[in-house]
């Protein structure tokens, strides 16, 4: 039922953004003492080897340096550094150090010492020799080769996920419904292609950081750029064999996270250093580091065979998945899944059947972990160019294609786990997006009077709202003095702005002012359970625990205003900034109440509650593309980019606007710069943001951005979500542009200049 | 080797070593504002002003600012105070690490260019990164800024 809304809906301010633009501390290096250990990691130079001898005593005695830990120092229980519900789907294959080293830049040595200089002078003193191994770069053949990145015996998976280290396995499966072959056999076309996704990285501003200490209670206090401090908090406790009643985490704000920091990176070195030490210790990644040990994008290669009869009936999908988990198995089960349930599904309207199998593969390169888009992203590119390759084959209209097929609203979508479409606006998305892009006139190929060539491209896509029957959003909401609200949280507001949306939540659920909901959060000892922010969970999982804590407390505000009122409860309503009795002949303000709370009273005027989903409603988008494509240079160059969102009830459309346009840019930037190339040895040359090119304000072209809600029934004021999503769209709709414009499919990314100058689809 | 500079208004004398870059030396001198991000001279973060000229403070020796004035955003405070409700209300600071870079550098150009058109605007700041806008939101802000300026609304 939808309701006239004061706070929810409205496009405010980000509570702390005049401070983070004026530069006030906030970040991890700002709010923590510089008088600690500086903690720095010794990397390996060989992408496979062994440790056969490591002298440290050399560097051990460069004055300042206080510690030096090796592969013989730490506790010898394997653990996942994955952000997961527990028990995570991510096997448990890693040590803190490990006498292993499984891709160039794992960790060989942990040096501690008094200032930089020392540390970097000591780390160029550990003497170490290394049994060189071949290592084993192509994923391709990585299932069953003979080369194993993880042939120890404690290696371990918690969850059935099909893994096997004795077959580099970090996961397998299939599932299907209806019979594919059948169904091709039935088809007038039949179109397999193949499609390769790479390692992109996050490369948010911050890089991975944390600061530690011991407090006043002998424990270990943890200060990190990080999206699950809970998650962080177990992830601790099994690395360094303590119980977790030893650990306390907390987030300040967050230089971006964008799923990097959904995996702990940083965390393990100085935690590990104050452990053992008992000194306040630092870890602060280079970029470098960032680059080459970080947890990029799954390296994905995407089969598609797409079965349709020559009106454009899409009619059967088989998805066959490939990943790259690299040295380490975080989100390798996961993230695979994604690449099949939220790209097939988006043809529920007329798929008669589909199948989709995936393996996820170790290698000896930097392990991969969870970036925005999670898999969805690898997997549309694929179905997504497939279906536009099917289109311009049969010479049909994409867009007609795809309102012919897509799902629509109330269809149930076998390939998403046989959940509904509770709430799906894609028809309008498409058809607001084709007028307002002016789709009929830009999809022919146009030649520009400088011999440049202006072509259109046009993709969807959906994503999930958190992850269904798992994830678990808690808000604890209290009346203070003067009738004001704090309201904590254990999600985290990476820059994002969850915690102004869920104080909008909050103000309207309480009809009071944005400005008189305090948020906090996230810490480990004073906030409620949440699995933290990532999966597109917040706005709509933690969003519906906010409403229902807020629910809880103005029963309790109502028994306290009661008694004030000398009224039967069943007699008073809440209304804001007061509780009256029903028949308006009296009432009490809120810091009437507030102050009652506060003396004689037995009623804690505080409420907490936590929310979990069945389902996980997809949002849903449309983005079109215009580039100009220089013929002589290769060029592509993106003119306007416009986006058509369906993220249900839209809760700030300010923020909604601009989580879609990062997300747009930095598709583009996967699709068009962001290259990730390894050398024969396993050296990875995109190691720093030289190389790595990430966007900038000249290369995003225009984006248009516009809102086709739906109302999602079972979340918050009818809000899905949005953050990952805005990222699905652009790598489809720029390469099918390219084509209309150069005849040629590009299905590995990026596409680079030189590809499209020398004609060169790689594949 | 002693060095003497002029940080934010203040006179300061310090002993640096010889390769001591601005950007640490800032920090360490109570100046938060000023970020690192990339260490190549590549991503703005760490823009600061010498003599009143942005310049990327991880790949200038702090010795080169030896008898020179140096402003961070600490230092204007008030300048930015100007425009930043405008970058605020398209919610386009986001994660924030980028702005203090970025709000410098917009300063310097609103001291060159008063007037700017948006595509001078996405010129002058090409060297600022910023990874959750998408950008378009930060030229939306300093135009709105400088329609209220015109329109006498400031």
């Amino acid at each position: 039922m939808k309701q006239e809304l004061k706070s929810v809906g409205k496009g405010v301010r980000k509570k702390d953004a005049m401070q983070l633009l004026l530069g006030k501390p906030a970040y991890v290096d700002d709010v923590t003492p510089s008088d600690c250990l500086v903690v720095k990691v010794l990397r390996s130079p060989h992408a496979h080897a062994l440790i056969e001898e490591i002298h440290t005593d050399v560097a051990m005695r460069v004055p300042g340096i206080v510690a030096v830990y090796t592969y013989r120092d730490v506790p010898q229980k394997r653990f996942t550094m994955a952000g997961q519900t527990y028990p995570e789907p991510s096997p448990y294959d890693r040590l803190i150090l490990d006498r292993r080293l499984r891709f160039v830049g794992d960790a060989v040595a942990i040096v501690a010492g008094e200032n930089e200089a020392a540390v970097d002078k000591a780390l160029r003193l550990i003497k170490v020799r290394y049994e060189v191994l071949t290592p084993l770069l192509d994923f391709r053949s990585a299932l069953d080769h003979e080369i194993l990145v993880h042939p120890e015996e404690s290696w371990h998976a918690l969850c059935d996920v099909g893994a096997d280290n004795r077959r580099n396995l970090c996961a397998q499966g299939m599932e299907s419904d209806g019979d594919v072959e059948q169904v091709f056999a039935d088809c007038d076309v039949v179109l397999e292609r193949t499609f390769h996704t790479k390692a992109c990285h996050q490369a948010m501003m911050e890089t991975f950081r944390t600061y530690t200490e011991i407090d006043t209670y002998g424990r270990l206090h943890v200060i990190s750029s990080t999206q699950i401090v809970f998650h962080a908090r177990r992830i601790l406790a099994n690395a360094l064999d303590i119980p977790k009643s030893k650990i306390h985490v907390e987030k300040p704000r967050i230089g971006g996270g964008f799923g990097a920091k959904q995996t702990l990176v940083a965390e393990i070195y100085p935690a590990f250093v104050t452990w053992k030490t008992g000194r306040a210790a630092k870890m602060i990644y280079t970029r470098r580091e960032c680059q080459i040990a970080g947890s990029p994008r799954h390296e994905m290669e995407v089969k598609v065979k797409l079965g349709a009869d020559r009106d454009g009936t899409i009619r059967a999908l088989d998805v066959h998945t490939l990943s790259n988990t690299g040295a380490y198995g975080e989100h390798g089960p996961t993230t695979v899944g994604l690449s099949g349930h939220k790209s097939i599904p988006l043809y529920t309207g007329s798929l008669e059947a589909f199948r989709f199998a995936w393996d996820v593969v170790y290698t000896n390169v930097e392990s991969a972990g969870a970036y925005r888009g999670y898999g969805a992203t690898q997997g549309i590119f694929a179905v997504e160019s497939a279906v536009n390759e099917l289109s311009e084959m049969l010479g049909l209209d994409p867009v007609a294609v795809r309102m012919k097929n897509m799902v629509k609203q109330g269809q149930i979508m076998p390939a998403y786990y046989n959940e509904p479409a509770s709430a799906c606006a894609l028809d309008r998305c498409m058809q607001q997006c084709a007028d307002a892009f002016d789709w009929a006139k830009k999809y022919p190929v146009r030649v520009t009077e400088n011999g440049k060539i202006r072509a259109a491209g046009v993709a969807m896509a959906m994503q999930g709202s958190g992850i269904s029957g798992v994830d678990v959003g808690s808000a604890s909401v209290k009346l203070n003095d003067d009738g004001f609200y704090v309201l904590r949280i254990g999600a985290a507001d990476m820059g994002t702005g969850c915690d102004t949306i869920l104080a909008q939540m909050t103000a309207e659920c309480m009809d009071c002012a944005i400005e008189d909901v305090i948020v906090f959060g996230a810490d480990t000892d004073a906030s409620p359970y949440d699995s933290g922010s990532y999966a597109s969970s917040t706005t709509y999982v933690t969003g519906r625990a906010v409403e229902k804590a807020c629910l809880e407390l103005k029963e309790k505000m109502c028994t306290v205003a009661a008694e004030l009122l000398d009224c039967p409860t069943a007699d008073v309503v809440f209304c804001g900034r007061e509780i009256s009795r029903a028949d308006g002949t009296a009432s009490v303000s809120l810091t009437d109440v507030a102050n009652k709370s506060m003396c004689r009273n037995n009623i804690a005027l505080e409420a907490t509650c936590s929310h979990s989903s069945p389902t996980s409603p997809p949002p849903f988008m449309v983005g079109m593309v215009e580039i100009e494509l220089d013929r002589e240079t290769g060029t592509v160059e993106v003119l306007d980019y416009h986006a058509v969102v369906d993220c249900g009830t839209v809760v700030n459309p300010n923020l909604a606007r601009i989580q879609t346009e990062g997300g747009l840019v930095q598709g583009i930037g996967m699709t068009l710069y962001e290259n990730i190339q390894y050398d024969e040895r396993g050296h990875l040359s995109e190691n720093s943001l030289m190389q790595y090119r990430i966007p900038t304000r000249l290369e995003t072209g225009r984006l248009h951005v516009s809102f086709a809600p739906s109302y999602e029934q079972s979340g918050p004021f009818g809000a899905k979500s949005v953050g990952e999503i805005v990222i699905n769209t652009p790598a489809p709709a720029i390469a099918h542009a390219i084509y209309r414009a150069t005849g040629r499919w590009y299905r590995e990314l990026p596409i680079l200049p030189e590809h499209v100058a020398l004609g060169d689809t790689v594949k | 080797m002693e060095i003497t500079l002029t940080l934010n208004g203040n006179k300061i004398t310090a002993s640096v070593a010889p390769d001591t870059v601005l950007l640490d030396f800032l920090r360490e001198h109570g100046c938060a504002s000023v970020k690192c991000g990339c260490e190549t001279s590549g991503c703005g973060l760490c823009t600061v002003f010498l003599d009143d000229k942005p310049v990327l403070s991880c790949s200038v020796p702090v010795v080169r600012a030896d008898g020179h004035k140096v402003t961070t955003l600490e230092g204007l405070q008030e300048e930015a105070a100007e425009f930043i409700g405008f970058i605020a209300d398209q919610g386009a600071e986001q994660c924030g690490f980028c702005n203090p870079g970025f709000v410098m550098n917009t300063i310097a150009l609103l001291r060159e260019n008063p007037d700017p058109t948006d595509d001078e605007i996405r010129a002058y700041l090409a060297g600022n990164l910023c990874r959750c806008s998408g950008y378009e939101g930060q030229t939306r802000g300093i135009r709105a800024y400088l329609n209220a300026k015109k329109e006498g609304r400031l």
